[in-house]
């Protein structure tokens, strides 16, 4: 256990100090800590529950809308502001902004959360492919009709409120920063602690045989409902972050971008293995390294080599590292291992 | 007039679309794949009947070229990918092939460029109805030609050795391979075929319509919609929701706008799938 707390504490002073060590890579760091949340999120859903969904990036671009929705609503009419583009009509004062960006955080946090349990009792009754397919149409729907709202920006875009001018230059990126790794700690120890308790069993039930589990009495439907607005919850606070900190949103490219972040949080979990607490994280640090390194060095193929990664890592490692190292050292996992039983296992392969 | 003209145009569109569907339910039936990647398939081969238009030849010869050049680009696939992934949960194959989707839709950008084309065939146009509604030729051509190998396989499928072949494996694939049918080649034969429907349904749709590399999503989406309504295997019924969904297109375009089209497409998915849903848990079952 102390172990573990070490561990833990190792990581969190890592986190509070990245962006003083790397004080170029603050963006990038962000943008891990939201993918984090992002492969986490899917894992409760994917992982743990067995509803492989591709939906998840509706919640991310509604948050992401919301957020600045509101930002900017509370202060200005929106109408008008949207209407200007790019230019800056309007100036939020410090007090102004901050405010604005805290209620939006809570609008697009709670308001993902209540749509998925208002539309879960229809979705989740699909099961296996049917889901996979119907939340992809659900995701890409979403992005073609945001993109003919007039209020949102429509086709043009939305441009989220600048930060204000305080004193010091590296604000904006450590505000930022901060933003997404706090709610990345608050969204990790979240998970931990449902993880910890009958639900997360009852998920696992569902995965396993989601029949038997109805005929033990559990009600499934409400569990998966559940399962699926905390799932909402935080894709809807990464997506808000993540629309501050890009400070454009575009429909079918930044918010609703089935294409790139709405596969990525399936491969990313996918990598570092469904169905474990640490998986999503490792699979998305690497993944993050992985394509930064490809969107540096080969630009413009960078689809290209999206697309062979995932057939690669779909075909020869569907159970991502932690799958493996699984395999390889169960006794870290706490499984016990009868020696001589593992041998006439690895002699009958 | 506007009725009429957005009923007629979304049935010859709606044929277009039950011939892709049809191979969709093809490998989905024999197979138990999902191939995200057929609307990109689509694609590849309307680029095929572009290019023959650019370097002039008549683009209605893509017809003929572009379902032969598409079946080995199947087979390629099949070999590469499809092979590893055709036993395996299906929700591997949605992932896989939507790989391959994002794969040849950037290949795609990189080797024809980014803009809308169309291969014009200079069919013209037929005027009904004293002028008030209007059907390019080429429109009326592409829905014959589907109707030509959809039934052209159908009979294929009937009476041929290799037809029988992929019947049997569609049935129980074990027990084909007992009877000694070599069920790889029949894997990689109908992914072949349905590689090859692609073709001629994505030449006759850079003919009517227009390709882009990234167009390809929606019409698998489409003929997934098709599927589900009709049932694999159920012939009559593809070729009736599709042109269903062909109409419903259309409308949409008109009272809706053009903007919302494909948004609405989507839209229809998600319902029907609830639809369906609802109404099959009242017996306690599920979309299986």
């Amino acid at each position: 256990m102390s172990k573990n707390i070490i561990l833990y504490g190792a990581i969190l002073i890592f986190g509070l100090a990245a962006p003083f060590i790397f004080p170029a890579f603050k963006v990038q760091l962000s943008i891990l800590c939201i993918l984090i949340i992002l492969a986490i999120t899917w894992n409760v859903q994917g992982g743990e529950m067995g509803y492989n969904t591709f939906g998840n990036i509706l919640f991310y671009g509604l948050g992401m809308y919301l957020c600045a929705s509101v930002q900017v609503g509370m202060f200005f009419p929106l109408g008008e502001w949207t209407e200007g583009g790019g230019e800056k009509t309007f100036v939020h004062t410090p007090a102004q902004f901050f405010q604005g960006f805290a209620v939006g955080l809570a609008v697009a946090a709670v308001v993902p959360a209540i749509i998925a349990g208002l539309i879960g009792y229809s979705i989740l009754g699909l099961r296996g492919h049917y889901f996979a397919i119907c939340t992809l149409g659900l995701g890409v729907a979403a992005g073609e009709i945001s993109g003919g709202i007039e209020i949102i920006g429509a086709g043009q875009g939305f441009t989220t409120p600048p930060f204000p001018n305080v004193d010091r230059l590296e604000a904006r990126g450590e505000f930022f920063y901060f933003c997404s790794f706090i709610v990345l700690v608050f969204t990790f120890l979240a998970v931990k602690a449902i993880y910890s308790t009958r639900f997360k069993l009852v998920l696992n039930a569902i995965r396993d045989n989601e029949d038997k589990a109805e005929a033990m009495g559990i009600q499934t439907m409400k569990y998966k409902i559940i399962g699926w607005m905390i799932s909402a919850f935080f894709c809807g606070l990464a997506g808000g972050i993540m629309g501050g900190l890009v400070g454009y949103i575009d429909s079918t490219d930044v918010a609703f971008d089935g294409r790139e972040m709405g596969v990525f949080m399936v491969l990313m979990a996918i990598l570092g293995g469904k169905g474990t607490l640490w998986g999503p994280v490792i699979g998305a640090t690497l993944f993050h390294i992985f394509k930064e390194g490809f969107w540096t060095f080969f630009l413009g193929w960078q689809y290209v080599a999206l697309g062979v990664l995932i057939v690669v890592i779909v075909i020869y490692f569907p159970e991502g590292i932690m799958g493996w190292l699984r395999e390889k050292y169960p006794e870290r996992f706490g499984e016990v291992v009868d020696e001589a039983d593992r041998k006439a296992q690895v002699t009958l392969k | 007039m506007l009725t009429l003209q957005a009923v007629l145009d979304g049935l010859l569109l709606g044929i277009l679309f039950a011939l892709i569907a049809y191979g969709m339910a093809l490998q989905w039936g024999v197979m138990n794949i999902i191939n995200i990647a057929q609307g990109d398939l689509v694609i590849l081969g309307g680029y095929i009947a572009y290019f023959m238009y650019l370097y002039g030849i008549h683009p209605a010869w893509g017809v003929i070229v572009s379902p032969i050049i598409m079946y080995f680009v199947g087979v390629i696939i099949y070999k590469l990918v499809i092979n590893k992934v055709v036993d395996r949960d299906l929700f591997i194959s949605i992932l896989a092939t939507f790989g391959i989707s994002i794969l040849f839709m950037q290949l795609m950008n990189f080797a024809f460029g980014a803009d809308v084309v169309l291969a014009n065939s200079g069919y013209g146009t037929t005027m009904l109805f004293d002028n008030s509604v209007t059907l390019p030729n080429s429109k009326i051509f592409s829905a014959f030609i589907s109707i030509v190998f959809a039934i052209g396989l159908v009979i294929y499928m009937k009476k041929s050795k290799l037809g029988r072949a992929i019947r049997a494996t569609a049935q129980n694939a074990r027990a084909a391979k007992i009877l000694g049918v070599d069920t790889e080649k029949v894997y990689a034969a109908t992914f072949g075929i349905n590689a090859a429907l692609c073709g001629v349904a994505g030449a006759l749709i850079s003919i009517t319509f227009t390709i882009h590399p990234y167009m390809g999503l929606p019409y698998t989406i489409r003929s997934f919609m098709i599927v589900i309504v009709a049932g694999l295997g159920n012939l009559p019924g593809v070729a009736m929701s599709g042109m269903g969904l062909g109409v419903f297109e259309e409308f949409a375009d008109y009272i809706l706008g053009t903007e919302f089209r494909i948004g609405s497409v989507f839209l229809l998915l998600v319902l029907i799938l609830v639809y369906r849903r609802f109404k099959l848990s009242r017996k306690r079952e599920y979309l299986k």
